[in-house]
């Protein structure tokens, strides 16, 4: 069960590459997303989901973070037959097994218990996007596939730097190096203080860059930018929510180890700094790919601030990786359809996607106002969660600048997305981009979960995120 | 056993101060080549006796940094018909006495951590420091994207070298693994080069600046 959810995508990935028909293969997405939808389900209804001793085991915090994953491709799988047949002047035949295997990486990620193997993961889910994000091939493209190459595998070395640290904790504290994410923890207390501290601090700039964390966060715009809609969903759903889960066990085992005071400091500064960053950057912002980056560095500060102020504010931070992620779905996918309808970026050039594309502009303009926590949508209330926690937990002045930086964001974000939006559309080319079933329907579904987590939060998404947030706030 | 790693170690920091002084693409490809027989080298004498394990992991990285990825970068380099790095950020002297700081201060640093009995007196901890900063200075002071890349292995290298003292915490599939990513990375890193090179007709990385604010 736990081997089929990375070796199901990987055997999809290895068909895909074999077969030589252009045009048939875009559909093994679909049919691969939904057979890996059916196994997280089968495997979230499981209570023990483990494989190769205990190097592979699905916990509290992998289950949650499986799901979304597990949704969100299937949703960008639905989308990928559609937008691939428009781009048929470009080979998918690296493409298409690229987003196979991202897939695969990102459940060996969720699954793993042995912290090398997770790094090994996550690297390998760098070096899958990197095609993704050189789909295009064109200047700018190479340019933002380089700077993520660089940016991503100096991160990600310094996370292994970090890593070997823990492990040299443990092996200071006498107690034999070993990597498993249990040992670690049952033997926190014990492993020696200065090694922890340095330890975790090179593991959160390390995969805070893979997160997006400012000041790592630079290689984001520039990779989201150029990035097809799809590769940008996936990017900002999947592998940044990854990321936060890789985080998070370095939380619980120096939380485990009595230095979660150290930890939430840092991840309450890096989040408020993540948000202020975001905020200034997405005022002046020209560009409305860009602009989705920025949001998704604004929202990967709310997840860790969430974490920082601990208690309810976990929980929270929790609910809100679901909702970021369905958010993010949204957004990258409407504005591809938007760049591809008017081959512009910039907001000079949109202008009236609500007349051209009434389903693509009215779920840009809709997502907009869910990603900015307007009720009734989903993140409103995952935010005003966090913002309680804030509040009751004595942090009054982190709950404040929360919300200034919130306002920031929906006025800088705003001008942006209505002068995409409003307006009278510019002369269109008789066959160009219009909105069709294919490319439309998958953001459809992935705002109705929006809309349905914000009003009413069913039981079984709720058990999986109450448990997750036990799993990681632990009292000890 | 302390005495040979500890000479191994000094030959890699004066690699390091090789790489950040020499302005040919051709002596820095010869360099990162030379740092991985002296991980291989450490590799054997660290775990102390010849084993399957230690053997294997020393074969693979003989195979992987010294032969297969410096091949890769000589063909990047002679498609881009580039040979040396010109005008860097920060001159050559300049970034020798930099290295040399950084060296200086990774001992002092490394000396301020609590090491395991069998590592006091070590060089492994504060050469590993020294050589993912001196990565580190390559990456952020070069313009050639090859030199970025012999960077990044640099920095990969002083990785390495922590790994080292954690012989028993890393099982042989997993520095395996390690080691492909390794290579996966620079062979990507490569294509891409190939693909700047051919868009830009140069392989100058600030001739990336299109993508700013």
């Amino acid at each position: 069960m736990a081997l089929a959810l990375v070796l199901v995508p990987l055997a999809f990935a290895a068909c895909a590459a074999a077969m030589p028909w252009q045009r048939w293969r875009p559909w093994l997405l679909p049919v691969c997303g939904a057979a890996h939808l059916a196994l997280t389900f089968v495997a979230l209804g499981r209570p023990d989901v483990a494989a190769i001793g205990a190097w592979l085991k699905l916990d509290d915090l992998g289950r949650l973070v499986l799901a979304v994953v597990s949704v969100l491709f299937f949703a960008c799988s639905l989308y990928a037959p559609g937008y691939l047949a428009l781009r048929t002047e470009r080979s998918n035949r690296v493409f298409v097994p690229c987003l196979l295997v991202f897939l695969a990486m990102t459940s060996l990620i969720v699954e793993s218990q042995h912290l090398g193997l997770m790094w090994v993961a996550i690297e390998a889910t760098t070096l899958a996007s990197a095609p993704l994000l050189h789909f295009n091939h064109n200047a700018r493209s190479i340019e933002a596939t380089w700077k993520y190459l660089l940016i991503g595998s100096v991160g990600i070395a310094l996370a292994l730097l970090g890593t070997f640290f823990l492990a040299y904790a443990a092996l200071r504290a006498g107690l034999g190096s070993s990597l498993f994410f249990g040992d670690l923890v049952r033997e926190a207390p014990r492993l020696s203080r200065p090694w922890l501290h340095a330890a975790f601090v090179l593991l959160f700039v390390g995969y805070g860059t893979k997160m997006g964390l400012a000041p790592m966060h630079t290689w984001k715009p520039d990779a989201y930018g150029e990035a097809p809609g799809i590769v940008g969903t996936l990017l900002a759903g999947a592998l940044t929510s990854c990321a936060f889960l890789a985080l998070l066990r370095f939380f619980q085992i120096v939380a485990a180890g009595g230095e979660a005071a150290f930890a939430r400091q840092l991840m309450i500064g890096i989040g408020l700094f993540s948000m202020a960053v975001a905020g200034v950057f997405m005022a002046r912002q020209r560009d409305y790919k860009r602009m989705l980056a920025y949001s998704s560095v604004e929202h990967m500060g709310i997840l860790v601030l969430g974490v920082g102020i601990g208690g309810l504010g976990v929980f929270g931070a929790l609910l809100h990786l679901v909702n970021n992620a369905v958010t993010k779905g949204v957004l990258f996918l409407s504005a591809g359809n938007i760049h591809r309808a008017y081959g512009s970026k910039s907001i000079e050039d949109v202008r009236g996607a609500l007349r051209r594309l009434p389903f693509s502009g009215a779920l840009f303009l809709a997502g907009f106002f869910a990603v900015t926590g307007s009720p009734p949508f989903a993140p409103f209330l995952s935010e005003f969660t966090i913002l309680r926690a804030a509040m009751t937990s004595g942090h009054a002045l982190v709950g404040a600048l929360f919300l200034v930086m919130l306002a920031i964001v929906f006025i800088g974000m705003g001008g942006a997305v209505l002068a995409v939006v409003q307006g009278e559309p510019p002369e269109r080319e008789p066959d160009g981009f219009r909105d069709r079933v294919g490319t439309v329907a998958p953001i459809v579904i992935l705002m109705a979960i929006v809309l349905l987590l914000g009003v009413y939060l069913p039981a079984p998404v709720s058990r999986l995120v109450h448990n997750a947030a036990a799993f990681v706030d632990l009292k000890r | 056993m302390h005495a040979a790693v500890d000479r191994l170690l000094v030959v890699l920091l004066l690699v390091n101060f090789f790489l950040l002084g020499t302005s040919r693409l051709r002596a820095l490809i010869t360099g990162s080549a030379a740092q991985g027989v002296i991980l291989a080298a450490l590799v054997l004498s660290v775990h102390g006796e010849i084993t399957l394990q230690s053997v294997l992991i020393a074969l693979a990285t003989v195979a992987l940094k010294s032969i297969v990825i410096p091949s890769m970068l000589s063909r990047a380099m002679r498609d881009a018909a580039i040979h040396r790095e010109v005008e860097p950020v920060v001159g050559f002297v300049p970034s020798l006495l930099l290295g040399g700081v950084g060296t200086g201060l990774s001992l002092v640093f490394a000396r301020t951590l609590p090491l395991a009995p069998e590592h006091v007196g070590s060089l492994l901890v504060p050469s590993s420091l020294a050589t993912a900063f001196t990565g580190f200075l390559l990456l952020a002071t070069r313009r050639k994207a090859i030199t970025q890349v012999v960077g990044y292995l640099a920095l990969e290298n002083g990785v390495f070298v922590m790994g080292l003292t954690l012989v028993q915490a890393m099982p042989v599939f997993v520095e395996m693994a390690v080691l492909l990513d390794l290579v996966v990375a620079i062979f990507v890193m490569g294509i891409i080069i190939e693909h700047i090179s051919r868009e830009f007709s140069s392989i100058d990385t600030t001739r990336l600046s299109s993508l700013k604010e």
